[in-house]
C-alpha cells in the first residue's frame, strides 16, 4: 500500500485542529460569561453570581488547560508537516502568529494564574481585571489566528516572488476580504456554543430540582444573550456566504451541491453528490431558491461545479453534508430561542419539562456546528493551501514519508483519546457536582486571610 | 536607509528561547523530581509551586517557535521537519504533563495515573528537548532550501547523550526552585536532590565540552585558536565559579542563591552554545542573515514586539510577585 504523506498530513492536521478548536469554541464564550458574572457580583453583591462564577471557573480551568496543550501542537505542525507552506508564506503569516503569542497567549497565561489561584491574594478589583484580561486574550487569539486563516482563504496585500509570498501592505494582509466575516461568524458561533452549554447545564439542574436559584439566573441571562446572538448569527452567516460567493465561488457550488451553471438555480435540500458522474443522486430540491438567496434575483445565474476544472474543485461530499449539518443546527437553535420567547412570555421558561429536556440535548450541538462549519470552509478551500496560488500538495515537508506520518498520527490519536476522554469525563463530573451551595463551607479560599483582612471579597462574602 | 534588523532579532530570539529553557526548565524539573518526593502532601505542594506559572512559562515556547518562523523562516523550515519525532515526543509529553495539573485534583482513585502522567510527560518532553539540542549542534543535511535527510537522522549517540544531560539540567533547576519555594523537610530533600543533579550536570558539561570540539573542527577552532582563547577563557572560568558558589549555597542553607546559581549555570552553557554556532542559525550552513525574513516582515513584528514584550515581562513579573514566598497548601480554587 502506498502511503501518501500529503493526505496523511492533512488528516493529521484536521485531527489535531478539530480537537483543538472545540476548546476555544468553549473557553472564548466562557471567559466572557465569567467576566459578566464577576462584574454582576461586583455591582449587585448577590452571592448567586459568585457561586456561578466559581462553578464555571472550575470548568474553565480544565477546558483551558486542554486548550493550551492542544494549542501548542498547532504552530509546530506548520514546520513538521507543512514546511514548504511555511517556507512560502512565513514572511506574511508568521508575524501574525507571533503577534498572537505576544498579545493573546501571554495575556491569557499571565493573568490566568491570578484568575484561578489569586482570588484571596489580590484585591477584588484586581481579580476582576485579571478575568477581563484573560477574556480579552482569548478574543485576541481568535483575531490573529483567523486573520491568518482568512489570508489563506482570500490572500491579499502580498507580492509573489519566485513562488514565495512577501508582504506589501500589512493592513490588507490582516483585513483581507474574508476576515471580517469569518471573525464575526466564528466568534458569534463560539458565544452561541457556550450559551447552549450554559442553558443545557441549567436545564439539567432544573429537571432534577437542584441549584434552582443559580440555574434560573443563568438560564434567563443566557437566553437573553442567545435571543440576540442566534438571529444575528444567521444574518452574519448569510453575509459570509455572499462573501465566499464573491471570492471562492467553487466552494459555494460544492456547499450547494450545484453541478450545472444556471439561472433559477435550485436549493438542494438533500442529495448524494456523485463526483465521478458530476451529478446528484436522490436529489430533493426547491427550484430557483438558491438564485434568490445567493444573487437576490430569481433569474440570477449561479455557477455550478462543472464550470471549474476538476483539478480545482474541492471534495464535494464533506463540504455538502457539513454545510447542511451546520445550517440545520442553526435553524434548530433559532427554533429553541423562539420557543424560549414564547415560554418566557407565559412565565413558564423554567417549568416546561419538554423544553428543559430539549435544552439539555442541545449541549453538544454547538460544537457539532463549529466542526461542520470548519469542514465547510477548510475542505471547501481545497485543493489549495493558499487559495488559487499554492496547492496543498506542494505544501508538505519534502523529507516526510507516509510511514512517518502514520506513526505520528497514531500517537496523536491515542494520546488525544486518553487526554480528551479523561477531560470530558472530569468536565461531566464537575457539572454533576454542581455549584457550591454555600461559599464559606466549600470555598476555603474566600475565608479571611489574616495578613490582609481588607480584600473586598472578604468584606462582601 | 535600511537598518539591519537581524542583530536585534537575534538578540530578541536568543532571550526568548533562553526564557523558555529557564522558565519551563524549572517546572519540567519539578515534574522530573515529582515521583521521588516522600509523600502525597509534598507532591501536592510541589505541583502548587508551579501551577500558577507553568502556562505562562510554556507560552515562551510558542513565542520561540513563532518568532523563529517570523524572523528566520528558513531556519524554521529546515530545522523543524528534521526534528519531526523529537518534536512530536515533546508535544505529547507536554500534553500529558499539562493536563495533569487539573486532572489530578479531579480524582482520588485515579490520581496516581495523573501523577505518572505528570512525571513521564515532563521526563519525555525534557529528553526530547535535549535531543533537539544535540541534533541541532550536530547539524542537518540540507539541499537548497530544504532539509534533505530522513525523519530518523536525529537518533544518534550525541543527541541521546544531550537528552539525558538536559534531564539532569532541568532536574537541577527544579530542585533549586523547590529550595526557593518550600520549607522544612521538603526543602532539605530538594537540597540533597539538587546536589545529586548538580554532579550529573557537571559530568555532562564535561562530556559535551570535550565531545563538541571533536565533533566539528570549526567549533574547536572557534574556542582554541588565538586570540579567541583569551576572550573566551572567562566562559569556563565563570562557569567554574558558579558551580563552586552553588555547591556552597546548597550546603549553607541558602534559599535563593542556589536557584540564581542554577540560572547562571544555564546562562553560561547557553552562552557557550552561542559562541560555538555564531553566526549560523542552522549550524555551519545557514547564517542568521541567510535565514532572515524580509526586512518588511521583521520591521512589522519588531514595532509591536518592542512595545509588547516589556508589558508582557511586567505582568508576568506581577504574577510571580503575587505568588511570591513559600508555597502554601491552601491557595487554590479547588
Amino acid at each position: 500500500m502506498d502511503l501518501d504523506p500529503v493526505f496523511l498530513s492533512r488528516l493529521q492536521f484536521a485531527f489535531v485542529v478539530a480537537f483543538h478548536i472545540l476548546l476555544p469554541a468553549f473557553t472564548i464564550g466562557l471567559a466572557a460569561f465569567i467576566v459578566v458574572l464577576e462584574g454582576l457580583y461586583l455591582v449587585k453583591r448577590d452571592e448567586t453570581y459568585l457561586r456561578l462564577s466559581l462553578f464555571w471557573l472550575r470548568i474553565f480551568a480544565v477546558s483551558f488547560g486542554m486548550g493550551v496543550v492542544s494549542g501548542i501542537v498547532m504552530p509546530f505542525q506548520f514546520g513538521t508537516n507543512w514546511s514548504e507552506f511555511a517556507d512560502a508564506t512565513a514572511n506574511v503569516t508568521a508575524p501574525l502568529l507571533a503577534y498572537e503569542g505576544l498579545t493573546a497567549f501571554f495575556l491569557e497565561a499571565g493573568f490566568l494564574g491570578i484568575m484561578l489561584f489569586g482570588r484571596k491574594l489580590v484585591p477584588q478589583w484586581a481579580h476582576f481585571f485579571a478575568s477581563i484580561m484573560v477574556a480579552s486574550g482569548t478574543l485576541l487569539s481568535a483575531f490573529w489566528i483567523l486573520a491568518v486563516n482568512s489570508w489563506m482563504q482570500t490572500p491579499a496585500g502580498y507580492e509573489l516572488v519566485d513562488g514565495r509570498f512577501f508582504p506589501a501592505d500589512w493592513l490588507a494582509v490582516i483585513f483581507n476580504p474574508s476576515f471580517p466575516y469569518r471573525f464575526a461568524h466564528t466568534v458569534t458561533a463560539f458565544m452561541v456554543t457556550t450559551g447552549f452549554v450554559v442553558v443545557g447545564v441549567a436545564a439539567y439542574y432544573l429537571r432534577h430540582g437542584r441549584h434552582v436559584t443559580e440555574s434560573r439566573t443563568m438560564m434567563s441571562m443566557t437566553f437573553w444573550l442567545l435571543s440576540l446572538s442566534v438571529p444575528l448569527q444567521l444574518v452574519i452567516g448569510d453575509s459570509h456566504g455572499l462573501n465566499t460567493l464573491a471570492h471562492q465561488p467553487v466552494k459555494i457550488s460544492a456547499m450547494e451541491g450545484l453541478w450545472k451553471t444556471e439561472s433559477r438555480a435550485p436549493m438542494v435540500l438533500f442529495a448524494i453528490p456523485d463526483e465521478a458522474a458530476e451529478t446528484n443522486r436522490y436529489e430533493i430540491a426547491i427550484p430557483a431558491l438558491a438564485s434568490i438567496y445567493l444573487t437576490h434575483d430569481i433569474d440570477g445565474v449561479v455557477q455550478g461545479l462543472k464550470a471549474f476544472p476538476r483539478a480545482d474543485r474541492p471534495p464535494v461530499i464533506p463540504v455538502f453534508f457539513a454545510f447542511r449539518a451546520m445550517v440545520g443546527i442553526g435553524v434548530l437553535m433559532l427554533a429553541v430561542v423562539a420557543w424560549s420567547w414564547w415560554l418566557r412570555a407565559r412565565k413558564r421558561l423554567f417549568d416546561s419539562r419538554l423544553f428543559l429536556v430539549v435544552c439539555q440535548a442541545m449541549i453538544p450541538l454547538g460544537f457539532v456546528a463549529v466542526i461542520a462549519g470548519w469542514i465547510v470552509t477548510e475542505v471547501g478551500r481545497q485543493p489549495w493551501v493558499v487559495y488559487g496560488l499554492m496547492r496543498t500538495s506542494d505544501a508538505v515537508s519534502p523529507s516526510l514519508t507516509g510511514s512517518d506520518v502514520v506513526m505520528s498520527l497514531i500517537l496523536y490519536i491515542a494520546v488525544y483519546a486518553v487526554v480528551f476522554g479523561a477531560g470530558l469525563f472530569y468536565l461531566v463530573r464537575l457539572v454533576r457536582t454542581g455549584p457550591p451551595e454555600a461559599i464559606e463551607a466549600h470555598e476555603p479560599e474566600l475565608g479571611h486571610r489574616p495578613a490582609r483582612p481588607l480584600s473586598a471579597a472578604d468584606a462582601g462574602g | 536607509m535600511q537598518i539591519d534588523l537581524v542583530p536585534i532579532w537575534t538578540a530578541i530570539l536568543a532571550v526568548g528561547v533562553f526564557m523558555y529553557v529557564f522558565l519551563d526548565g524549572f517546572d519540567l524539573g519539578v515534574g522530573i523530581l515529582f515521583p521521588f518526593a516522600r509523600d502525597d502532601a509534598s507532591r501536592t505542594l510541589m505541583m502548587n509551586s508551579v501551577a500558577p506559572v507553568w502556562d505562562g512559562n510554556e507560552t515562551w515556547l510558542i513565542l520561540g517557535g513563532a518568532g523563529l518562523l517570523a524572523a528566520f523562516p528558513l531556519a524554521f523550515t529546515i530545522i523543524i521537519p528534521a526534528l519531526y519525532f523529537p518534536i512530536l515526543l515533546m508535544l505529547l509529553g507536554l500534553i500529558f504533563r499539562g493536563v495533569a495539573f487539573e486532572f489530578r485534583l479531579k480524582t482520588t482513585r485515579g490520581r496516581h495515573w495523573w501523577d505518572r502522567s505528570f512525571f513521564w510527560g515532563s521526563l519525555i518532553a525534557t529528553f526530547a528537548q535535549g535531543m533537539v539540542l544535540g541534533t541541532y549542534i550536530e547539524g542537518f543535511q540540507i539541499a537548497g532550501r530544504h532539509f534533505a535527510g530522513t525523519s530518523f537522522d536525529f537518533f544518534r549517540p550525541f543527541s541521546v547523550m544531550t537528552g539525558v544531560g538536559l534531564i539532569f539540567g532541568y532536574g537541577l533547576l527544579g530542585a533549586t526552585w523547590l529550595v526557593l519555594k518550600t520549607e522544612g523537610e521538603l526543602q532539605a530533600w530538594a537540597r540533597s536532590r539538587a546536589r545529586f543533579f548538580l554532579i550529573g550536570v557537571l559530568a555532562f558539561i564535561a562530556v559535551v565540552s570535550i565531545w563538541t570540539p571533536f565533533l566539528k573542527p570549526y567549533i574547536a577552532n572557534r574556542w582554541f585558536s588565538w586570540p579567541n582563547i583569551a576572550f573566551l577563557a572567562p566562559v569556563p572560568v565563570v562557569t567554574g565559579l558558579i558551580v563552586l558558589t552553588l555547591w556552597q549555597a546548597l550546603r549553607r542553607d541558602r534559599d535563593i542563591l542556589p536557584f540564581v546559581c542554577a540560572l547562571g549555570l544555564f546562562a553560561m552553557c547557553y552562552l557557550g552554545l552561542g559562541v560555538s554556532v555564531w553566526p549560523y542559525v542552522v549550524p555551519h550552513t545557514i547564517t542568521l542573515w541567510d535565514a532572515a525574513s524580509s526586512p518588511k516582515s521583521q520591521a512589522f513584528l519588531l514595532i509591536g514586539t518592542l512595545f509588547l514584550l516589556p508589558i508582557v515581562l511586567m505582568y508576568t513579573g506581577w504574577s510571580y510577585f503575587v505568588f511570591r514566598g513559600k508555597v502554601r497548601s491552601d491557595v487554590g480554587y479547588h
